[in-house]
C-alpha cells in the first residue's frame, strides 16, 4: 500500500522528523504550528526574517535560542522537547547526529508529547529519526506569488516512501496538495 | 526622657563631597574652587570652598565673574544627586551615634540622642567625637545640642558658640521665611527674647500662626517629630550549619529553607527576584556559588527551586558545605496580579522553561521578535531577549519579504533588468519570471555601511530550477546581488 500524505502530515507528535534540501527552511515554517522555538547556532550568519514567515506562521508565536555549538542546541532542544510548554521545536543541526543522541531526542519528544523538527544538511540523517523528508522549490509556471514545492519523504518508520507536489494556501493557511492530473 | 537633639549641618557639603573625595583634578582645599550650577541659561557657583570665599566669591555668583576676581578658579559641575546620596552615606554614619537620624533639608542632619550619650561618656564627649569624625574626613560641619530640634538647629546655624543662649539670636534662627523675617526686623524685634517678652495674643494677630509655631518649637512648647531613615530593604537570607553536608539533596533542602524565607522577604515588599545567588561555603572556606537568572521577577519558593537544581548539582563540596547564603542581586517590583478569567496571561510554564534554558546558553540569547518601524528588510525587525520583552502582535507587510535573508553575495551581471542567467554559490540558474522592482532607499538619518552603494531596486526571481531568490541591483554602484530567498 502506497502511502497517503494524510497519513504522514501533519508530522507525527512525539516524535522528531528531518528535512533537508533547498526547501527545509520553508518546510520548517510551513509546518510549524502554534508556539514553538526556533534552535539556531549564533554562529550562522543568515537569518529568518519574521515578514518572511508571516504568511506560515504569527512571528509572536516564535522564539529564537541561539546556543553556541551543537552540543548546547541539542541540550536546549531535548529539555525544551521533554518541557512540553512548547509544542513544536526546529532544530538546525551542522554536524551529523550519532544515534545515541538521536534516540536522546525521541524519547525527549515522547516525554513532552512534542513535535521534533531537525533541518539538516542533505546526507547528515540520523537513524532515530521517524520519517525523513527531502524538500525542494519547483518553478510555478501558472501563478506568481507561488510557494510550489516538491516534497519526498525519503524515510519512514511506519510505511512506504512517496513523493507531493504541495503549496500553501495563504488564504486558509494550509497545505494544498497539487494532484499529480494538474501538473502533466 | 528627656528628649535630646543633635543637628549638623554641613555648609559645604557639595564643594567638600569633591574635594575629599578627589575628584576634582586638583583635590586641594587650599586653592579656589567651586562648583558651577546651571541655570536661567547662566553658570552660576553653587558651592565653594573658604579659600574662594577669601578671593570675594560668593554663592549665586555668576561664573564669568568669578573668573575675572580669581583667575585660577578651579571648578567642577555640580551633581545634586551625588549631594543627596553622600548626605545619606553621612546619615548611615549618625547610626554609630543613635539610631534615631533623620535628613534635615539638603544639607543637615538630625540626630535624637537621649538615651544614647552615656555611651559615648556624655554628651560633650560625644559631641567633640562628631566634630573630629567630620574634620578627619574632610566634611565641614556644624554640631550642636539642644532640648528641641529648633533650638538645635538655630545652635548650627547661627550661634558663634555652640553653648550659647538661644535667647540672644536673630529672629532669623527660628527658621522663619524671608518675609516674616523682614517685617519682624522691620519692627525692631532682632532676637528671639525680643519676640519671647512679647505677649503671644498679639504676636499671633498680627505675624499669623507660623511665627507662633517655629517660637513654640524652639522653646519645646510644641513638639516637632525627627522622621528617621528606613533601613533599606535587604534581600539575603543565610543559614550556617553545625556540621557539613556534601550531598546535593540536603542542599537543595537547605535552599529550600533560605528560599522560602528569601520570598517571604520579597513579598513583603512587593518586590520579586530577578537574578538569584547562592554562595555555599566549604568547611575549607573556599566558596561556591550558583548564580540563576530568572525570566520573569518571581518569588515563589516552589517554583524557583527546581531551577536551582542543575547548577547545584555542579558544585564541588569538597570536605562538606557548612553555610549557604542565598542573595537576590537583582530584583524587580512585582504587584499582586488580579486573577483575571476573561485575560489570557502569559503562561507561568513558559517563563520557568526560558529560565532553564537561559541558564544553559544565556538568558539574552533567547530572543523573539518585534517588529521595527522602517523599509530596510533587515532593519525591519529586531531580536530582543523574551525574558525582557512581550510579544507584539502588529506585523506587517505591503511586499512579499523573502523568508531567509543573509548578507548581500554579489553575483556577476550587468544592466538593470534581472540577468536572464547567473551564477550563484555555484549553482548556474536561469531566470524564469522576474517580478519588481522594488526600490527602497537607504535611510540617510542612520549610517549604515552597507547601504552606502545607494538605492536598491529589488526584484524577486522565479528560476527555472526553483529556487526563489530575492535579487537587488543599485543604479547608482552598478551591480547585482543576492539578498534572500523566498519560501
Amino acid at each position: 500500500m502506497r502511502v497517503t500524505f494524510q497519513n504522514v502530515f501533519p508530522l507525527r507528535t512525539a516524535r522528531v522528523h528531518e528535512v533537508c534540501g533547498a526547501g527545509a527552511v520553508s518546510f520548517a515554517a510551513m509546518t510549524a504550528q502554534g508556539r514553538s522555538l526556533w534552535i539556531r547556532q549564533s554562529w550562522l550568519s543568515d537569518t529568518v526574517a519574521p515578514q518572511g514567515l508571516m504568511p506560515f506562521v504569527n512571528p509572536e508565536d516564535l522564539l529564537f535560542a541561539h546556543p553556541k555549538d551543537q552540543a548546547d542546541a541539542l541540550g536546549v532542544a531535548e529539555e525544551t522537547l521533554k518541557d512540553g510548554v512548547l509544542p513544536f521545536v526546529i532544530l538546525e543541526i551542522t554536524r551529523p547526529l550519532n544515534l545515541r543522541e538521536g534516540r536522546r531526542l525521541q524519547l525527549a519528544a515522547k516525554a513532552g508529547g512534542t513535535t521534533g523538527l531537525c533541518l539538516i544538511p542533505k546526507g547528515m540523517g540520523s537513524n532515530a529519526a521517524e520519517t525523513r523528508w527531502e524538500a525542494s522549490p519547483l518553478f510555478d509556471t501558472q501563478s506568481e506569488d507561488s510557494t510550489l514545492q516538491r516534497w519526498e519523504i525519503i524515510k519512514n518508520k511506519s510505511g512506504t516512501l512517496s513523493v507531493w507536489s504541495v503549496k500553501w494556501d495563504a488564504q486558509t493557511r494550509r497545505i494544498n496538495v497539487v494532484s499529480e492530473v494538474a501538473q502533466r | 526622657m528627656r528628649k535630646r537633639v543633635v543637628s549638623m549641618w554641613f555648609p559645604r557639603l557639595p564643594s567638600d563631597r569633591v574635594l575629599r573625595a578627589g575628584l576634582g583634578h586638583i583635590a586641594d582645599n587650599n586653592r579656589p574652587f567651586a562648583l558651577i550650577h546651571h541655570e536661567k541659561n547662566t553658570d552660576r557657583i553653587y558651592c565653594l570652598n573658604p579659600a574662594a570665599e577669601a578671593q570675594g566669591l560668593h554663592r549665586g555668583m555668576g561664573f564669568s565673574d568669578a573668573r575675572a576676581y580669581c583667575p585660577d578658579l578651579q571648578s567642577e559641575p555640580a551633581d545634586k544627586i551625588a549631594d543627596a546620596k553622600f548626605l545619606h552615606t553621612l546619615a548611615r554614619w549618625g547610626k554609630r551615634y543613635c539610631p534615631w537620624v533623620g535628613l534635615d533639608g539638603t544639607d543637615g542632619l538630625m540626630l535624637n540622642i537621649a538615651g544614647a550619650a552615656h555611651l559615648f561618656g556624655g554628651e560633650a564627649k560625644m559631641l567633640n567625637d562628631m566634630r573630629h569624625s567630620l574634620a578627619r574626613a574632610g566634611v565641614k560641619g556644624r554640631v550642636a545640642a539642644a532640648d528641641t530640634r529648633g533650638a538645635a538647629w538655630a545652635l548650627t546655624h547661627y550661634a558663634r558658640t555652640y553653648t550659647e543662649d538661644i535667647t540672644s539670636l536673630p529672629v532669623a534662627a527660628l527658621r522663619l521665611d524671608a518675609k516674616s523675617d523682614t517685617s519682624l526686623q522691620r519692627l525692631g524685634l532682632r532676637t528671639i527674647g525680643d519676640l519671647l517678652a512679647l505677649p503671644r495674643a498679639t504676636l499671633a494677630r498680627r505675624f499669623g500662626p507660623d511665627v507662633m509655631l517655629r517660637l513654640d518649637q524652639a522653646m519645646g512648647a510644641q513638639d516637632e517629630v525627627i522622621a528617621p531613615l528606613g533601613e533599606a530593604p535587604h534581600y539575603s537570607v543565610r543559614m550556617t550549619l553545625p556540621d557539613p553536608i556534601g550531598l546535593v539533596a540536603d542542599v537543595m533542602m537547605g535552599t529550600e529553607r533560605l528560599l522560602v524565607r528569601l520570598c517571604d522577604k520579597l513579598k513583603a515588599q512587593d518586590m520579586g527576584a530577578r537574578q538569584l545567588q547562592l554562595t555555599l561555603r566549604r568547611v575549607d572556606q573556599g566558596a561556591q556559588q550558583v548564580e540563576l537568572r530568572l525570566a520573569a521577577p518571581m518569588r515563589d519558593a516552589a517554583r524557583i527551586l527546581p531551577l536551582f537544581t542543575r547548577g547545584v548539582d555542579a558544585v564541588d563540596a569538597g570536605y562538606g558545605i557548612d553555610q549557604l547564603r542565598l542573595e537576590a542581586t537583582q530584583v524587580e517590583r512585582l504587584l499582586d496580579a488580579q486573577i483575571n478569567a476573561s485575560k489570557a496571561s502569559r503562561p507561568d510554564g513558559l517563563e520557568d522553561l526560558i529560565t532553564r534554558l537561559g541558564n544553559r546558553i544565556g538568558l539574552d540569547n533567547i530572543q523573539r521578535f518585534l517588529p521595527a518601524d522602517s523599509h530596510i528588510p533587515e532593519r525591519s525587525f529586531q531580536s530582543v531577549p523574551a525574558a525582557y520583552s512581550s510579544p507584539s502582535g502588529s506585523w506587517a507587510s505591503l511586499h512579499s519579504r523573502p523568508l531567509r535573508l543573509f548578507t548581500p553575495e554579489p553575483i556577476a551581471a550587468v544592466g538593470s533588468k534581472p540577468p536572464v542567467q547567473f551564477r550563484w554559490r555555484r549553482m548556474s540558474l536561469t531566470t524564469g519570471r522576474a517580478t519588481g522592482p522594488e526600490r527602497i532607499a537607504p535611510e540617510w538619518w542612520l549610517p549604515d555601511d552597507n547601504w552606502r552603494s545607494g538605492v536598491r531596486d529589488y526584484w524577486k526571481v522565479d528560476t527555472r530550477e526553483g529556487r526563489r531568490l530575492w535579487l537587488f541591483y543599485t543604479p547608482q554602484n552598478p551591480g547585482w546581488f543576492v539578498q534572500g530567498e523566498f519560501a
